[in-house]
């Protein structure tokens, strides 16, 4: 019984590195049409990643933290979901956001410095990227604990890094939720480093899935390299909470193929050659060999998927190189429902330096 | 978005719950009643902690209140303040008004990322999309002999915040009504409770309504005003009715909402008498009574007779249980820097 807790050991792998299916006596390999989604999902991943690394070099974003080698782990969780489902993503995870239908030019919004969140979360079941590391996963059960009062068949999936397992709040998560019971799938992506840090200095856990079992919920590793392994192993942990089993726990083997953002100097404190080494289980190319070995990708599909990618990346480009129409007046409407009088006065400062700036926007007139 | 509700329709429906009556009761009562006819008005409110099910709290605020309406609606929860807040979050992200009692103010201090990076800011990060109606109660102060980490004045630090509305109470009335406005709020409310104050006794109205945002004048004077709030509104009280019997006439104003600031009613009562003293327990240094100082001196220099004055707690932290009678200000230290405004030139020109 505790036994079923405890993760596999190796992590569950569907397709190995090479392309080749690895026949699993637990989980099933997804069917063509999810696989080939998937595929497209990794194509258009791929594209944003490397999108938004140009347009900061570009100065066009402030700053972009990568996913690039983990998308598996983004259109995995992205595609595990059903349509009421709700997602609590992290800074890392705009690929995510994205293939859960929020645009692309809104999901840079707060990376782009236009404001700290550019999507409405209700319509596309999205919270707001959270910054500070894992408080997101304490709102996630809080999401799921209303979601099952109600009735609703809502799953949360709540995603952070292997750095936030460390956080005292990581911990309050999975307490609460295990203690709730609740629907809600933590999904850790353990991309090796946070930051500069390894999981050494996080952890001396076997797992980090093994911590799942401290707290009463199931834990599994999952090759985090593989779509299909992450498609499979959320989907049935996304089930589990529907029916009501209560919550459990993910983590993805993976890694930052880039440093941590462009900020960030990843020679100081790691190898090349490591790098090198994840670069042969990239989640694309091992993907793309299982299609195209199966018959299910030709050129013609594949021109299609990169195609569609490059649109995404025209719209992201166009979007990010136009100035958002600021209004300053909105840094005191949005604080309170009622405006205070202190922030009425502050406003009529502001307004007044404005209106004696001649070249300032005009104040009140951009909305 | 049919998740939110920005009416204060709790009040509306108070009537439903419990007819209107005025009663006498100590605070810890008021508010007790006000969280029970909060839940019987409105299905979204719950109310949780620690030890707040079958002890009723370690203050009895919530006491029967899961007997009476279910453990669905009042419950305890793991030991984990951040838990707490960051769980209620969520629930308010999905909906529901989350009403919860951190036990003593020093322990609330776990929840702080989860206050000041997320009930505060998550309703701006998302330009309204997201609000945040839920409360936060946190017994406050000292003057109950109470054992390090039990007396804690934290308010400059929710204060501080830009987002969070903060209140706090100093009569049975306000107890009610302030807590019932803030759970109807569809903003995040930090409601300090100061301790001292649980068991004093007090007319409650249940059908009294209250503006969060507004100060109360508590005792009418014409000479000086003594601008205060929570458990210090007591001792200005006392300190009044000493002034009264030497023939000075000391206004005391309640200043209930320490965020927003209600700056109008302050002004005003302050233009009127000419001078003002801000009179509060935690320690002096950057302190809320340090921001009403300076408030005060900036919109009312040209009507002021002397320098505003301050009387808080001294600049250590909060004393242990047999030291508490020199570090709380008391009336005998309010009526000393009431003595020094510079009565001595109005006599000369008064002659």
């Amino acid at each position: 019984m505790q036994e079923d807790l405890l993760p596999r050991h190796p992590p569950v792998q569907l397709i190995d590195a090479d392309g080749v299916v690895v026949q699993d006596d637990d989980y099933a390999l997804p069917d063509s049409d999810t696989l080939l989604r998937a595929y497209r999902g990794l194509v258009e991943g791929r594209r944003i990643n490397d999108q938004a690394g140009a347009l900061v070099r570009q100065g066009r974003l402030a700053v972009y933290p990568s996913s690039h080698g983990q998308e598996a782990c983004q259109i995995g969780a992205a595609l595990a979901l059903g349509e009421g489902d709700w997602l609590f993503p992290t800074y890392r995870d705009s690929v995510a956001v994205i293939a859960r239908g929020v645009p692309a030019d809104e999901a840079m919004v707060l990376l782009k410095g236009d404001w700290h969140s550019g999507y409405d979360a209700h319509l596309r079941r999205v919270a707001p990227q959270a910054t500070p590391l894992a408080t997101q996963l304490l709102h996630a059960v809080g999401f799921a604990y209303a979601a099952k009062r109600r009735g609703d068949d809502t799953v949360v999936l709540a995603l952070c890094g292997d750095g936030a397992t460390s956080e005292g709040d990581f911990h309050e998560a999975m307490n609460f939720a295990a203690v709730f019971q609740v629907p809600v799938v933590f999904f850790v992506q353990n991309n090796e480093f946070a930051i500069s840090v390894p999981l050494s200095r996080q952890t001396h856990a076997p797992s980090l899935a093994h911590k799942a079992i401290g707290y009463g919920m199931p834990g599994q590793r999952v090759d985090g390299n593989d779509v299909a392994a992450v498609l499979a192993v959320l989907g049935e942990a996304v089930a589990r909470a529907r029916a009501g089993d209560g919550p459990s726990l993910v983590e993805a083997h993976t890694y930052r193929m880039q440093a941590h953002t462009n900020a960030d100097d990843d020679t100081r404190y790691r190898e090349r050659a490591e790098v090198q080494e994840w670069l042969a289980r990239d989640p694309l190319r091992r993907l793309r060999a299982h299609l195209v070995a199966e018959g299910l990708l030709d050129d013609a599909v594949e021109e299609e998927y990169a195609a569609g990618a490059e649109r995404i990346a025209e719209d992201l480009r166009s979007a990010l190189n136009a100035d958002a129409d600021l209004d300053p007046e909105d840094l005191f409407r949005f604080v309170r429902t009622e405006r205070s009088s202190q922030l009425d006065e502050q406003w009529r400062l502001l307004r007044g330096e404005l209106s004696r700036t001649p070249a300032a926007p005009t104040a009140g007139g951009a909305r | 978005m049919t998740l939110m509700h920005d009416d204060p329709r709790t009040a509306s429906r108070a009537e439903e719950a419990t007819p209107p009556a005025v009663e006498t009761m100590t605070m810890a009562a008021a508010l007790n009643r006000a969280l029970a006819d909060a839940i019987a008005a409105d299905p979204d409110v719950v109310v949780f902690g620690e030890d707040v099910g079958a002890l009723g709290g370690v203050f009895r605020i919530t006491d029967g209140l899961a007997a009476r309406f279910g453990e669905d609606r009042c419950f305890d929860t793991p030991l984990a303040e951040s838990g707490i807040v960051g769980t209620a979050v969520g629930m308010a992200m999905n909906g529901m008004r989350p009403v919860v009692e951190m036990q003593f103010d020093a322990f609330a201090l776990p929840a702080f990322e989860q206050v000041v990076s997320h009930v505060a800011k998550l309703r701006n990060r998302t330009r309204g999309g997201i609000r945040m109606p839920l409360v936060i109660r946190i017994p406050v102060g000292g003057g109950i002999g109470g054992v390090e980490h039990h007396c804690d004045s934290s308010e400059a630090y929710y204060a501080h915040t830009p987002g969070l509305t903060v209140v706090t109470p100093s009569t049975p009335q306000d107890a009610y009504s302030m807590l019932r406005a803030a759970i109807a709020s569809p903003d995040p409310v930090v409601f300090l409770e100061p301790k001292k104050l649980y068991w004093s006794k007090g007319e409650v109205d249940t059908s009294v309504v209250a503006d969060l945002g507004s100060a109360r004048i508590a005792r009418d004077g014409t000479d000086v005003t003594v601008l205060t709030y929570g458990a210090s509104v007591a001792v200005a009280l006392e300190a009044a009715e000493i002034a009264a019997g030497e023939g000075r006439s000391v206004q005391v104003v309640d200043v209930r909402s320490l965020s927003p600031f209600d700056d109008a009613t302050v002004t005003a009562a302050v233009r009127a008498t000419g001078r003002a003293v801000v009179l509060a327990e935690a320690p002096g240094y950057a302190s809320v009574a340090a921001e009403i100082q300076a408030r005060v001196s900036e919109r009312c220099f040209e009507h002021l007779e002397a320098p505003v004055r301050r009387v808080t707690g001294f600049d250590v932290p909060f004393a242990p249980p047999k030291f508490e009678r020199w570090y709380l200000p008391d009336a005998d230290r309010l009526l000393d820097a009431i003595d020094t405004l510079h009565w001595d030139e109005d006599e000369r020109s008064a002659r």
